[in-house]
Order: structure tokens, then sequence, then C-alpha cells
């Protein structure tokens, strides 16, 4: 606890260690996005892999979700830009 | 033949429409005639110490600044940059406070005080990029909300965009009508397909056969206005390059439009699906309502979640593009050997970033106008007779 006191006070404002925590924020959610939309490409490869004749469909549906995943990611950026800019 | 003979009219009606623009434009520069900034003689002279400290500033590139200045809107349109002369658009500024409305052109805020009429842009502060009212002694006098209703940057980018749909889409409306057994050519053969993907594929899938054609004017017109906005985006120089659909004001608009919609086309089951949700265990309603609690705040969250996705994914693609473009900039300073050996790099993943912008923008109207057509779908949907 005295640690944590003394670093509170040596880091004396908190607006760096605010935009650090933007930055960790916006890292930790492209994790996320990034092993959401890995797994919509393998699916989708396996199941044109088992029936090649719905490529159309597969494909489209696939960017569809991959879309819908991208946009809860960007939610993360949007609060990350809020925390650095205003 | 038949092409050029059913556009006559739309080349009438734009060629009257320039003119018409044209007589606009110059009333704007007439009636600001101390400060024309289009004007290249006087440029170099009446250039004010903010503007050229901010943008010469010792010789040094700030590139989040010049990022942010892409992003936002702005009261001017700041076409090129040659030299030491700035190309700008004054806008015209139209006001409304305490009841009277005050219109003037937007260079008129380029004197020393940077005030006029009692009213300054002003260019740092909590207040950055809004116009306010100060006093007599320049201090701000925030009693009475100044209403700032002024075409700016991205209004005139939206009339240039809507201008261009009109005029595409009338002629395609009208060739259409002339060919009506025959195939389609010219402009119709490009939009027609477009349009049946949005029939066939979005709104006949997801409202159902019987009730799209009542949605079909509202998803044509989403679809096309945020496709159109998205690739104009993406033009670097002057009718293009105002960051349209990445102004969270205008996609907040369409998403009120989808909510507006939906919550006015659903029927009875809609209703009844969202406060008695079937399916779901009694004890999840009764003493505390939480699913209907958790299914209403669903009805709000979903337009939002429109509204964000369109934003963010636009923004994120034009920031990623100049922050590119500056890349090269912040290299240069250092050394010009090593400024051009980047921008070989710096070029090629801007060409790529470009490319994906273009697959996004198609992409991020096809989502916005997919979930609409099924929030439609789900409001209007009959239940199932087994």
């Amino acid at each position: 606890m005295h640690l944590l006191a003394i670093l509170l006070q040596l880091a004396g404002d908190f607006a760096a260690i605010a935009k650090m925590g933007a930055g960790l924020g916006a890292g930790i959610a492209v994790i996320g996005a990034g092993i959401g939309i890995g797994n919509i490409g393998k699916s989708a490869l396996e199941s044109i892999a088992r029936q090649p004749e719905a490529i159309g469909d597969i494909r489209s549906n696939m960017i569809i979700a991959a879309a819908l995943v991208e946009g809860v990611a960007f939610f993360a950026i949007v609060v990350c830009l809020l925390i650095l800019f205003i | 033949m038949t092409a050029s003979r059913s556009l006559v009219p739309a080349f009438r009606f734009l060629a009257l429409s320039v003119l018409m623009g044209f007589l606009l434009i110059s009333r704007i520069y007439a009636s600001a005639q101390d400060h024309t900034q289009l004007n290249a003689a006087s440029d170099s002279v009446s250039t004010p110490q903010g503007e050229a400290e901010s943008h010469k500033a010792e010789g040094k590139f700030n590139a989040g600044e010049m990022i942010l200045e892409h992003v936002v809107d702005n009261h001017e349109w700041h076409v090129a940059e040659i030299g030491s002369l700035h190309l700008t658009i004054p806008l015209p500024i139209i006001l409304l406070y305490d009841g009277r409305i005050y219109t003037f052109c937007s260079s008129r805020f380029h004197n020393e005080s940077g005030s006029y009429l009692g009213f300054k842009l002003e260019k740092e502060g909590p207040h950055k990029g809004k116009i306010i009212r100060i006093g007599s002694q320049g201090e701000s006098a925030e009693s009475i909300p100044v209403y700032d209703f002024s075409i700016t940057k991205i209004v005139l980018a939206i009339f240039i965009s809507t201008f261009l749909l009109i005029l595409i889409f009338v002629s395609v409306a009208n060739s259409f009508k002339r060919n009506r057994n025959k195939a389609p050519s010219g402009l119709q053969s490009l939009l027609e397909p477009l349009i049946i993907f949005i029939r066939d594929d979005v709104a006949k899938s997801s409202i159902g056969e019987k009730k799209y054609e009542k949605f079909m004017p509202f998803l044509l017109t989403v679809f096309f206005f945020i496709f159109f906005n998205n690739l104009f985006g993406l033009i670097p120089f002057f009718p293009g390059g105002a960051n349209v659909t990445g102004n969270i004001a205008v996609t907040l608009v369409m998403a009120v439009f989808t909510f507006v919609i939906t919550t006015i086309s659903g029927n009875k089951h809609y209703w009844i699906d969202i406060i008695n949700t079937p399916g779901v265990p009694w004890w999840l309603k009764f003493p505390v309502p939480l699913m209907p609690v958790v299914e209403i705040i669903g009805i709000i969250t979903k337009p939002f979640v429109l509204m964000i996705r369109l934003f963010a994914n636009i923004t994120a693609g034009h920031i990623i593009v100049l922050g590119f473009v500056s890349l090269i900039f912040i290299f240069g300073a250092i050394s010009a050997a090593l400024g051009v050996g980047v921008s070989v790099v710096s070029v090629a993943f801007m060409l790529f970033m470009n490319l994906l912008e273009l697959l996004v923008a198609f992409i991020q109207a096809y989502v916005f106008t997919l979930l609409s057509a099924l929030y439609f779908g789900l409001a209007t949907t009959e239940p199932e007779h087994h």
C-alpha cells in the first residue's frame, strides 16, 4: 500500500495515465476483434471446403458477420479516441 | 442514340444549376470584399497572422492536427495549398441568436481580433471550431446560446452529392421508362444490377414478398447516399474529400430515420414480442421485468450501433490513410533522403488502404441497408401459423 501511495504521488496528474489506459484499451479490444474475425474466416473456409458450390452464399455471409464484429471493436476505438482527444 | 436523347433534359438541368451555383458563389465572393481568400494576388498580403503560424510554424509539421483538421467539420473549405498560396472557399455562416438571424461570409472572421458582429470562431480551447458570442471586451458572453445553421464543408458536400444523386437517378428512371421492354444501356445498365440486388437480396429476403415495397425508397436512398458519400470522401481533391459519412451527426440522422420507421411500422406482434418475449422463462419477466427492460434498451441500441459502426469505420479509414501521408512528411522533416525512402513504402500502403476503403465503402453501405431492412422485417413480421 505504501508503494502504491508513492507511485500515485509520482504520477502527479492523471492525464498521462489516462492516455496509457486509452492505448491499452484499444489494444485489448483489437485482440477480441482479431479472434472473432479469425473464427469467422476459419468456419467460412471449412464450409467452402465441404461444399464448394455454396461459395457465393458463404462469402456474403462471412463479410456481413465480419462487418458486425468489427462494429463492436469500433466501439472501443471510439471510446479510446474520446479519452485521448476530449 | 436513345441514351443521348434521354439525357438532354438532364443536361439542361445540369447547366441551369451550374449557372445558378456560379451566381450564388460569386455573390458570396462579392459580399466579402476585403478578404476574398480565393484571390491569388491579395492572398500573401491578407493571410492573417494566426493562420500563417498554424500552417508554417517554424517548419514543424503537426501530424495530429492535420489529421484532425481533415476529419472534422469546418466553416470553410480548404482546397489546396500551393507554396504559400492558400486556396480556401469561404462558406456562408448562418446564425440564430436571440431570435435574430445573422448571415455573412466566413471570411469576415479573418481580421486580427477574429470577431465580427459580436461573434467569434474559436480556434483553440474547449470551444474549438464553434462560434460563440463575445462581449465588448472580447471575453465570451454565453448567456444565450448561439444556434449555428451554417453551410459548413460537410453541408456543402452533402448538397453536391445529393445533386449528383438526383441527376443520376432521374436520368436512370427516365431511361427505364423509355426502354421498358428492351435491354438497358448506359447508366441504367450500371445501376440496375445494384438496385435489383437491394430489392432481391436485401429487401425481399428480410422483409418478405408482401410488404417490402413500402420500404424500398428508404432502403435505396440510404444505400446509395452512404455509398456515394463514402466514395466521395476518398477522392482527395475539391468536390470530394469531405468526410461526410464519418460525421456522427449525419449518421445519427440516418439512424434516427431507421428508428422512427421501425417504431412507426411496428405491428402488434412486434410490441408483444418486446414486452412478453416468447420462449423466455416466466421468472425473468414477472416480479422483476428483466427481459422487457433488456428488450426496450435493445430498441434504442440497435440504431445506435448502426450509427457508431458507419461513423467509426469511415473515420478510421480516413485517419489511417492520412496517417500514412503524414508519415512521409514526418520522416522528410528529419532528412530529405529518408523522406523519399519512406514515401515508397508509404505510397504502397496508401494504395492498399485506399483499395480496402473502396471495399469498406460498399460493405458499410450494404450492412447499414441490410440491418435496417432486418429491423423493418422484424417490425412487420406476421407470426407463422402452424
